[in-house]
C-alpha cells in the first residue's frame, strides 16, 4: 500500500511538537551536528571533505526545482579558497502550487538550521544567509527566534561546540518577486539590488556569487536532508527512494482532489495516480469528475494530459502509473520541479487555466532580457483576449510562436518557466484552444 | 580617460583558431575589456575580426557586459563533453567532433549563445549567418518592436537608430502582434539636458551602466517589472552630472535625446567634420554636425589615447557663441570704417618694420593653434619681443575635465611663446609699457585688461594690434583690429595636456571678413621678416615640425597626425 515516509516531516505535525529549541533537542536535535563535528581526519581527507563526499555519495538532488546533484554543486567550490565562501538557503518558496518549505520553516526551523550549520561546516562557510520569501513574515520571525536560541546554546557564533569553526546565519526577507528565487537574482537581491538574474557564464555562483565570492545556494528541503545524511550515513540514505532518485520528497498536492495537502514520500516509490487517487494522499477527484490534466512539478513544468501514455524504452507507461521521481518525469518530457502537483479536472476550462498561469508569469517577468520581457506579457494578452471571446483560429500557432522565441534564449530559466506551460497546453489541448477561438462574445 | 585604461598592444599576440561561417581564421586569444584588462576574446569580437558584425544593443566595448538584449544570439558548434577517457568525441578522421548546440531538453531545437559574453573555446564554430542565427535575430527584433511606438517620422534618432538599421538588415517587415501595445511615459524630463521617451527604450541599460560605472554617478535605474520596465531617476534627484549627454550618444534608439539637439535637425542633413573640444586641455576629439553654415551639435569622436568615446556636457554644449551676432566681422584701424585685409596687413607691416629690438611685446592665447603660435613666435624672434600667453585655471574632475581650461597650453610652452608657468611674463610686460620700454603690443584672443594690463596702460602704447573674435575692453583700444575665427571655422592643431598633437578641420565659414589667424599672420610674417613661408596649413605645420624640437623629435607631419594625433615628449 502506497504510503508516506516521514523523514523531514517526522516530527513537524506530531502532537505536542513545537518549534522551540528545547523541543527540538528533546527529539534528538543537534546530535547530527555533534556527529559531523566529531568526524576525524582520514588520511588526506579532511573531515569537511569526507562530509562533502558523503553528501555526493548519498545521491541527494536539489529540491528547489532543477534536481541537480547537491554534492556536485558543492564540489564546484574550490578549497582552500582565497575568498570567503558563502552559503545561502533559498527559502523564497513562490512557485505556484508549492507549499512545502514553509512547513519546515514554521514547524521545525531548527531542522533547517542544523542542516545549514553542518553544510556550512562542510564547505568552510563562516557566514550564511536564509533568503526567505518576503510574504513569509511569520516565518522570518520564527527563524530569527530559532537562530537566537541556537546562538545562545553555542550552535552558532564563535567556535561552535568547541570545533574552532565560526558561523553566523542571517535571515534576509525577500523583495516580493518570484524572480528573487532564481539563485543569481536572489544573490543580486541579497546584495541590495534589483533581482536581475546574472548571465552565466561568467557569473556561476560557485565562483562569482555573493559579493563576487564563491557561493552555494541550496533549497530549504535540500539543506534539511544534509542533517539526515549525516545521521543515517550516505549508504542508508541512498536506500531511500529509487536509484539516482534517492531520499524522500515533499510533495505539495493541490487542485481538484478531495484531500489536497503536503505529503512526504520516498522518491519514485509512489506513482502520480496514487498521489491523486489513493486515500493516503489526494483521495481522488470530487464526485462525478474526471481527470483532465496534471501539472506535475510546479506551474512551470509542462502539463500532462489525462489518458496520455509514454514510451519508456521498450515499455509503454500510462500517466497515472508514472513514478513520482526526477528522472521518469524528465523522460516523459516534463519535470518534478519543486514537487508541486496541480490536478485539473474536467470542470476546468483549460484555456482559462493557462491564462491564469500566463498572467502570473507576465507579472513576474523581471524584464531584464528581451524575449521574456516582451514575450511573457504578449502571451498573457493573447490568452486574455481568447478568454474574453476574441480568440482567432490562428491563436494556437501564434502562442506557440511566441513561446518558442522565449525558451532557451533568456538569461535565466524564467524563459522556460513561462514558455513551457504555453507550449505544452497548446500542444496537448489544441482542440480546446481551437474551440475557444470559435466562441465569440 | 584614466591612464590605466590605455593598454599597449602586446608585441607577440597569442591567437586562437576559430571557424566563422565555414571560414577558418585566427583571432587574438585575449582582447581588452571595457577597462582595458585583457580577457578571453568573445564570439562577437571574433566575428568582428572576420569582418562580420554581430548585431547588438546592450553590448558596448567601453561598458561592462550586460547580456540582456539578446540581439547578439548566435548559433555555434561546440566540441562534445569529454568521455570517461578524458577525451572529447572525435570524428572518424581523428579531428575534433563539433556539434551544433541544441536545447538540452529539446534536442531538435538549435540553441544560441550571446556573442557578447561567450568566450571562444578551441574548435568552436560560429554560424554567424546561418538560418538558425537569422531566425533568433528576427525573433528578438520582433519582440523589441511589438511595444515600440514606430514613430520614426518624429524621432530624432531616425537615421542613426539601431532599431531601424537592424530591422532593415535582420528583421522582418511584418509582425504577428495582434494586441494592444504597452504605453509608457513620454517626454520625461530626466534632468537638465536629457529627455526620455520610455516607449522607444529597449532597456539595454547602457545609460545606467555608463552613469554608474563611467561617470561615477549611480543616478539611473529601472522601475516596474517586465514589459512595464522604465528607466528612471530617484524621485526628486535629476540626472545632472557633467556627462549625461553621453547617454544620448550611446542610447542605440531614440529613448534618450539631448534637449539641445532634439527637433533641431534631421541627422542625415548634417555635414560631419572632425574637430576638437577647446573647453580644456584634455582635447576631447569631436565630430561637428553642421548644415548650411550652422552648427547643430558636437559629439565625441572615439580616441582611446584621449577621451575614449566620451566627452563632458559643458564642453559639448560650449559652441553656441560661434554663431553669435556679436562676433567681430570687420577689419578696422583706429577711428576708421571697415578696411580691407590687404591694406591693413601692409600698413601694420610697415609700422612694425621700424620697431626697435625689445620694444615689442606679444600676448598670445593658449586657445590659439600651434600654427598661429608658431607664426607669432616668428614675429617675436624678429623683434626680440617678450611674449606670454594667459593662463586659465579651473577645476578638473576624475574623468575628462582638466583644471587647465586652455586647449593649447602645452603648444604655447613647446613653441616658446610661454614659459613653464603661463602668465609669468605678464607683469614684466605691464611694467615695460609703464616704463615706456615697450611701445608696441600685439594681443591675440585675450582681453589683457583682465590680466594686469589696464586700459590706461594700453593707451600709452604707440601701436596696439589686436586680433579677437568678440569685442572687449582690449579690442576697444586697438589701433588695428583683426577679426579671427572660432575653432570650427578653421584648421589647425593643438597640443593637449598629455602632449598629444591633434588636428581639427573646418566645419563652418567665418562671419563677414573674419579670417583664420594663421592666414593673415602668415602674410604679416612674410611682410615683416621677408621669409617666404608656406601658405597652406599642411605646409605650415610641416615647416613648424622641423623647427620645434618636440615635434622634430617625433618627425611629425600633417598627414602623419591622422585622425587621432601623435603624442610628443615635453
Amino acid at each position: 500500500m502506497p504510503q508516506e515516509y516521514k523523514l523531514l516531516l517526522k516530527h513537524a505535525d506530531a502532537k505536542g511538537y513545537s518549534n522551540d529549541l528545547e523541543c527540538y533537542e528533546r527529539h534528538g536535535g543537534y546530535a547530527a551536528l555533534r556527529q559531523a563535528l566529531a568526524i576525524a581526519p582520514a588520511g588526506d581527507a579532511t573531515p569537511q571533505a569526507q562530509l562533502r563526499k558523503r553528501v555526493l555519495d548519498s545521491g541527494l538532488r536539489g529540491r528547489g526545482g532543477a534536481g541537480f546533484s547537491c554534492g556536485l554543486k558543492w564540489s564546484f567550490v574550490r578549497h582552500p579558497n582565497p575568498k570567503p565562501v558563502y552559503l545561502i538557503c533559498n527559502a523564497d518558496e513562490s512557485e505556484p502550487g508549492t507549499f512545502k518549505d514553509r512547513q519546515i520553516i514554521y514547524k521545525d526551523p531548527h531542522q533547517l538550521i542544523e542542516g545549514m550549520i553542518i553544510s556550512c561546516w562542510a564547505n568552510h562557510v563562516n557566514l550564511a544567509y536564509i533568503y526567505i520569501r518576503g510574504e513569509f513574515t511569520e516565518g522570518a520571525k520564527i527563524l530569527n527566534t530559532a537562530l537566537a536560541e541556537a546562538r545562545a546554546k553555542g550552535y552558532l557564533g564563535k567556535d561552535i561546540l568547541g570545533s574552532g569553526h565560526d558561523l553566523e546565519i542571517h535571515v534576509h526577507r525577500g523583495a516580493g518577486a518570484y524572480i528573487c528565487g532564481e539563485e543569481t537574482g536572489l544573490i543580486e537581491s541579497l546584495e541590495g539590488k534589483r533581482a536581475y538574474p546574472r548571465i552565466k557564464p561568467p557569473y556561476f555562483p560557485a565562483a562569482l556569487g555573493l559579493y563576487m565570492c564563491p557561493t552555494i545556494v541550496n533549497n530549504v528541503e535540500t539543506l534539511c536532508n544534509v542533517k539526515h545524511i549525516v545521521e543515517m550515513g550516505a549508504e542508508e540514505f541512498a536506500k531511500l527512494g529509487t536509484p539516482n532518485n534517492t531520499g524522500t520528497r515533499l510533495v505539495s498536492l493541490s487542485g481538484d482532489v478531495k484531500n489536497p495537502g503536503y505529503f512526504e514520500i520516498e522518491t519514485g516509490k509512489v506513482t502520480l495516480g496514487e498521489l491523486i487517487h489513493h486515500e493516503n494522499f489526494g483521495g481522488g477527484l470530487r464526485e462525478g469528475r474526471t481527470l483532465q490534466a496534471v501539472i506535475p512539478g510546479g506551474s512551470s513544468s509542462k502539463v500532462l494530459k489525462a489518458g496520455e501514455t509514454f514510451k519508456l524504452g521498450e515499455d509503454e507507461i500510462a500517466l497515472l502509473d508514472v513514478p513520482y521521481d526526477f528522472d521518469t518525469l524528465m523522460k516523459i518530457g516534463t519535470m518534478s520541479g519543486s514537487g508541486a502537483i496541480i490536478v485539473i479536472d474536467d470542470s476546468r476550462d483549460i484555456v482559462e487555466c493557462l491564462a491564469n498561469l500566463a498572467e502570473f508569469y507576465a507579472h513576474e517577468s523581471c524584464g531584464q532580457c528581451t524575449p521574456c520581457r516582451e514575450g511573457a506579457l504578449w502571451m498573457n494578452k493573447a490568452l486574455h483576449r481568447m478568454t474574453h471571446g476574441e480568440g482567432r483560429a490562428e491563436d494556437a500557432e501564434y502562442l506557440t510562436h511566441i513561446a518558442q522565441n522565449i525558451q532557451g534564449r533568456t538569461i535565466c530559466a524564467f524563459g522556460e518557466a513561462c514558455a513551457w506551460p504555453v507550449l505544452s497546453f497548446v500542444e496537448k489541448f489544441r482542440d480546446e484552444f481551437e474551440a475557444k477561438a470559435a466562441v465569440k462574445k | 580617460m584614466p591612464d590605466e585604461a590605455i593598454i599597449e598592444e602586446p608585441s607577440a599576440i597569442e591567437t586562437i583558431p576559430v571557424k566563422v561561417d565555414g571560414r577558418e581564421i585566427s583571432v587574438p586569444k585575449l582582447t581588452p575589456d571595457w577597462q582595458g584588462k585583457l580577457v578571453p576574446t568573445t564570439v562577437l569580437q571574433a566575428c568582428k575580426h572576420a569582418g562580420i558584425e554581430i548585431p547588438h544593443y546592450c553590448y558596448h566595448p567601453k561598458l561592462p557586459v550586460a547580456g540582456n538584449c539578446r540581439m547578439c544570439l548566435v548559433h555555434v558548434g561546440m566540441p562534445g563533453r569529454p568521455g570517461p577517457d578524458g577525451k572529447p568525441p572525435m570524428n572518424e578522421d581523428g579531428s575534433l567532433k563539433i556539434d551544433p548546440m541544441v536545447l538540452p531538453y529539446e534536442r531538435g531545437t538549435p540553441k544560441g549563445v550571446i556573442g557578447c559574453a561567450t568566450n571562444l573555446i578551441p574548435g568552436m564554430e560560429i554560424y554567424a549567418n546561418s538560418p538558425e542565427t537569422k531566425e533568433m535575430r528576427e525573433a528578438v527584433l520582433e519582440s523589441l518592436l511589438i511595444n515600440h511606438p514606430l514613430d520614426c517620422t518624429i524621432c530624432d534618432q531616425a537615421g542613426e537608430c539601431k532599431l531601424q538599421e537592424y530591422s532593415m538588415e535582420h528583421g522582418q517587415a511584418e509582425s504577428q502582434f495582434a494586441e494592444q501595445k504597452v504605453h509608457k511615459p513620454k517626454a520625461v524630463d530626466l534632468g537638465p539636458r536629457i529627455i526620455l521617451d520610455a516607449e522607444r527604450c529597449v532597456l539595454c541599460t547602457r545609460c545606467i551602466r555608463f552613469s554608474a560605472d563611467i561617470a561615477g554617478d549611480d543616478a539611473l535605474g529601472i522601475v516596474n517589472r517586465g514589459s512595464y520596465n522604465t528607466i528612471a531617476t530617484f524621485p526628486g534627484a535629476p540626472f545632472d552630472n557633467n556627462y549625461t549627454l553621453n547617454t544620448a550618444d550611446i542610447c542605440p534608439v531614440g529613448a534618450l535625446t539631448s534637449k539641445d539637439f532634439r527637433f533641431q535637425m534631421r541627422v542625415w542633413f548634417l555635414k560631419e567634420t572632425n574637430s576638437l573640444c577647446t573647453g580644456c586641455a584634455t582635447g576631447c576629439n569631436t565630430v561637428i554636425g553642421s548644415r548650411e553654415n550652422k552648427m547643430y551639435r558636437q559629439e565625441p569622436r572615439e580616441n582611446d589615447a584621449v577621451n575614449g568615446p566620451w566627452m563632458c556636457d559643458s564642453g559639448r554644449l560650449d559652441y553656441k557663441w560661434i554663431g553669435s551676432e556679436k562676433r567681430l566681422k570687420e577689419v578696422r584701424s583706429q577711428n576708421s570704417d571697415a578696411r580691407s585685409w590687404d591694406s591693413v596687413i601692409a600698413e601694420i607691416g610697415g609700422k612694425l618694420e621700424g620697431a626697435a629690438a625689445g620694444s615689442v611685446a606679444i600676448v598670445a592665447s593658449a586657445r590659439q593653434t600651434n600654427e598661429e603660435l608658431y607664426l607669432l613666435k616668428k614675429l617675436a624672434d624678429k623683434f626680440e619681443a617678450i611674449t606670454d600667453s594667459v593662463p586659465r585655471n579651473g577645476e578638473g574632475d576624475h574623468l575628462l575635465v582638466n583644471a587647465d581650461k586652455n586647449p593649447n597650453s602645452n603648444g604655447a610652452r613647446l613653441i616658446g611663446i610661454a614659459g613653464e608657468t603661463l602668465g609669468a611674463n605678464l607683469p614684466p610686460i605691464a611694467e615695460g609699457i609703464e616704463s615706456g620700454a615697450i611701445t608696441t603690443l600685439i594681443v591675440f584672443g585675450e582681453d589683457v585688461t583682465q590680466h594686469g594690463i589696464s586700459e590706461a596702460l594700453l593707451e600709452k602704447l604707440d601701436l596696439l594690434i589686436v586680433s579677437d573674435i568678440f569685442p572687449n575692453a582690449t579690442t576697444a583700444k586697438a589701433h588695428y583690429l583683426l577679426p579671427g575665427c572660432a575653432y570650427a571655422e578653421k584648421r589647425g592643431t593643438f597640443t593637449n595636456v598629455k602632449g598629444r598633437v591633434q588636428k581639427f578641420m573646418k566645419a563652418l565659414d567665418a562671419p563677414g571678413d573674419a579670417r583664420a589667424e594663421w592666414e593673415f599672420l602668415h602674410e604679416l610674417v612674410e611682410n615683416v621678416t621677408g621669409q617666404n613661408g608656406f601658405s597652406t596649413i599642411e605646409g605650415l605645420f610641416n615647416q613648424m615640425a622641423t623647427e620645434v624640437d618636440a615635434f622634430k623629435a617625433k618627425e611629425l607631419n600633417w598627414a602623419a597626425l591622422g585622425d587621432d594625433g601623435v603624442t610628443v615628449d615635453f
